[in-house]
């Protein structure tokens, strides 16, 4: 009975974003346009959570099927969720809910909002789409629309810069999709099938489905922007508007390191080698290296930020050693692997919407981010630098947040499975971060010379007030919730570690049995 | 060799073509140009697979993967054009 209600929640978080992107285009913009959008984005949160509820109350680790039409695999298509996309939709649809409220508020302009609206409601489509697809190719359909609604929403600001960044992006996307569906095609040529469940127990280790899994790997990380493909994401995130930035970095590119789980370890794991899982590994510690070292370096709030993002998906890029090792000799320690990345994803999004919202508001006030003209900004925008400090907090690791837990359970796995080298990459980038995030606020604090004062943005006039624009209360009001939810996503663990699904092994195909 | 082995040869030879040009073409046209390449290289593997079963399904995968690259190609020249005209308007060259 509840894997039926189960299952016919599927086709609702897919058709019900996608005709909101088509009443949104309708509806004239404006307050009408506002009250709908906040209202679809909390239906699909309910429904999401409602999801999460139901596979958490005891559903089989296998999860639950949709057949849309009756068709059923292999020729229909097949809506799929378990433990990992349920968590993963409800990710998407929490932070979308948070960044629609603060949409409705950011986009003054009409026009502006007018063209906002249709696109977001299409991202936020293609994410949930592609984290239900059961098969190969409706992933390839999720990962286009994902990305040319991305790169639409990239372009927004309208500025050269901006426009030229959605072109770097938009090539860089469409080669990793192609990339991506040259593997699906090899695949379809070995075997016959695009069905994933089909597909995981027909792939045999051979040089084809080394091949396929290869490009596969190499169109994903393109889209995840793992060092050394990561060359779009700095200009693409920096130069987006703040709530889409924040979906960019929160949301989009975990949705294609999601996939490359899903293949790696649930559909392909025959297909896998140590060392292949070494070299993932090795690429993740780099990027936590270098991408931390750019963000020292950098001058603009939005670019520090944008780096952070390289770094901090370095971590996630640990979980195949990680799982690797016990995967290639026999023990345990999977399943617990798995969760810690889930908790990582999940904290670092929190904490990066939060410090990408509240560097759109300061953004939005000064009219720049340029660090140097920041001094004393916290004594002007107090609840905006509280977010992004507390938000800096998790992404350092420092307890009680989230990322302390997240990186508490990896280091635990990289000493139990004896890899102590990535026990360093993980303390060594949890420094770095504390250094890009405490120059940050060093600037912040820091009343000397500042140009904001005396004869600035913020002189006060007679009367009391100053030349800064008002900032809504709405904006800073999302970014410090996100921020404080990261924080509190510390104490929520055990709940969240306790999803079935989660806890593979034995989840689903061939995983598991070395 | 048979005829799809060669068909399907002949489609990585163009997507490994669309790489190259879209790594090495110096101007914006060439590397949308250079990615409609390998699409079409992809989707030529893709009816090569099809061929000797008769088999529909990947049919409507290149039909579905045409409309993608028609509609990427076209927000692709649109943001190009738009920053043209950006810049003739500032007076600076592309």
């Amino acid at each position: 009975m509840s894997s039926l209600q189960l299952a016919s929640l599927l086709p609702w978080l897919v058709s019900l974003p996608l005709l909101a992107a088509i009443v949104s285009f309708v509806l004239p913009g404006g307050r009408s346009c506002r009250w709908f959008c906040s209202a679809a984005a909390a239906i699909h949160l309910s429904i999401s959570m409602a999801l999460l509820l139901l596979i958490k109350r005891g559903m089989d680790a296998g999860g639950a099927v949709y057949n849309i039409g009756g068709w059923g695999a292999p020729l229909g298509i097949d809506l799929h969720v378990d433990g990992f996309s349920a968590l993963m939709i409800m990710l998407t649809n929490g932070i979308a809910f948070i960044l629609t409220l603060y949409g409705a508020a950011y986009f003054t302009d009409t026009r502006k909002q007018a063209r906002f609206w249709p696109l977001w409601w299409l991202l936020i489509t293609a994410l949930n789409c592609l984290y239900l697809a059961a098969d190969a190719f409706n992933i390839y359909v999720a990962l286009e629309i994902m990305g040319l609604a991305s790169v639409a929403l990239v372009a927004l600001q309208g500025t050269v810069v901006a426009l030229r960044a959605a072109l770097r992006y938009l090539l860089a996307g469409l080669l990793g999709s192609l990339c991506y569906l040259l593997g699906v095609a090899l695949l379809y040529r070995s075997y016959g099938v695009l069905d994933l469940a089909a597909l995981g127990q027909r792939v045999l280790s051979e040089p084809l489905s080394w091949a396929a899994l290869g490009v596969i790997t190499v169109g994903l990380l393109l889209k995840t922007a793992l060092l050394p493909l990561h060359f779009w994401l700095p200009s693409a995130h920096a130069s987006a508007p703040a709530p889409v930035s924040a979906a960019l970095s929160a949301l989009v590119v975990k949705a294609s390191f999601y996939l490359l789980v899903v293949f790696w370890l649930e559909v392909m794991p025959s297909a896998t080698s140590y060392h292949g899982l070494q070299l993932l590994g090795a690429l993740g510690a780099a990027a936590i290296v270098v991408g931390s070292l750019q963000a020292i370096r950098a001058q603009r709030l939005k670019l520090i930020v944008a780096y952070s993002t390289v770094a901090q998906l370095g971590y996630l890029f640990l979980l195949f050693p990680l799982v690797g090792e016990p995967l290639h000799s026999g023990n345990s320690l999977g399943g617990a692997a798995i969760s810690a990345i889930i908790y990582f994803i999940i904290a670092h999004a929190f904490a990066k919407a939060a410090m990408f919202l509240s560097v759109g508001n300061i953004q939005h006030v000064v009219g720049h981010d340029k660090l140097t003209g920041l001094n004393a900004i916290a004594r002007y925008m107090p609840l905006s630098l509280a977010a992004f400090a507390i938000a800096g907090v998790s992404l350092i690791g420092l307890p009680p947040s989230g990322g302390f837990i997240a990186k508490w359970l990896l280091l635990n796995l990289a000493i139990d499975s004896g890899q102590w080298w990535w026990a360093v990459a993980i303390l060594g980038g949890g420094l770095l971060a504390a250094v890009y995030v405490f120059r940050v606020i060093n600037f912040a604090f820091n009343d000397a010379d500042s140009q904001l004062g005396a004869d600035g943005l913020f002189n006060t006039q007679g009367d009391g007030s100053t030349a800064a624009p008002r900032l809504p209360r709405m904006l800073s009001a999302c970014a410090f919730t996100l921020a404080v939810v990261a924080i509190v996503l510390g104490f929520t663990a055990p709940w969240l570690l306790s999803v079935p699904g989660v806890s593979f092994p034995g989840a689903a195909g061939s995983w598991g049995q070395p | 060799m048979t005829q799809d082995m060669l068909y399907s040869i002949c489609g990585l030879l163009l997507f490994g073509i669309g790489l190259y040009r879209l790594i090495a073409a110096p101007r914006i046209l060439l590397k949308v140009l250079a990615v409609n390449i390998q699409g079409v290289g992809v989707f030529m593997l893709l009816v090569a697979t099809a061929y000797p079963h008769s088999d529909p399904v990947p049919h409507a995968m290149v039909l579905t993967g045409i409309v993608v690259a028609v509609a990427a190609t076209a927000l692709a020249l649109s943001l190009y054009c738009r920053i043209h005209e950006l810049q003739a308007g500032s007076g600076t060259e592309p």
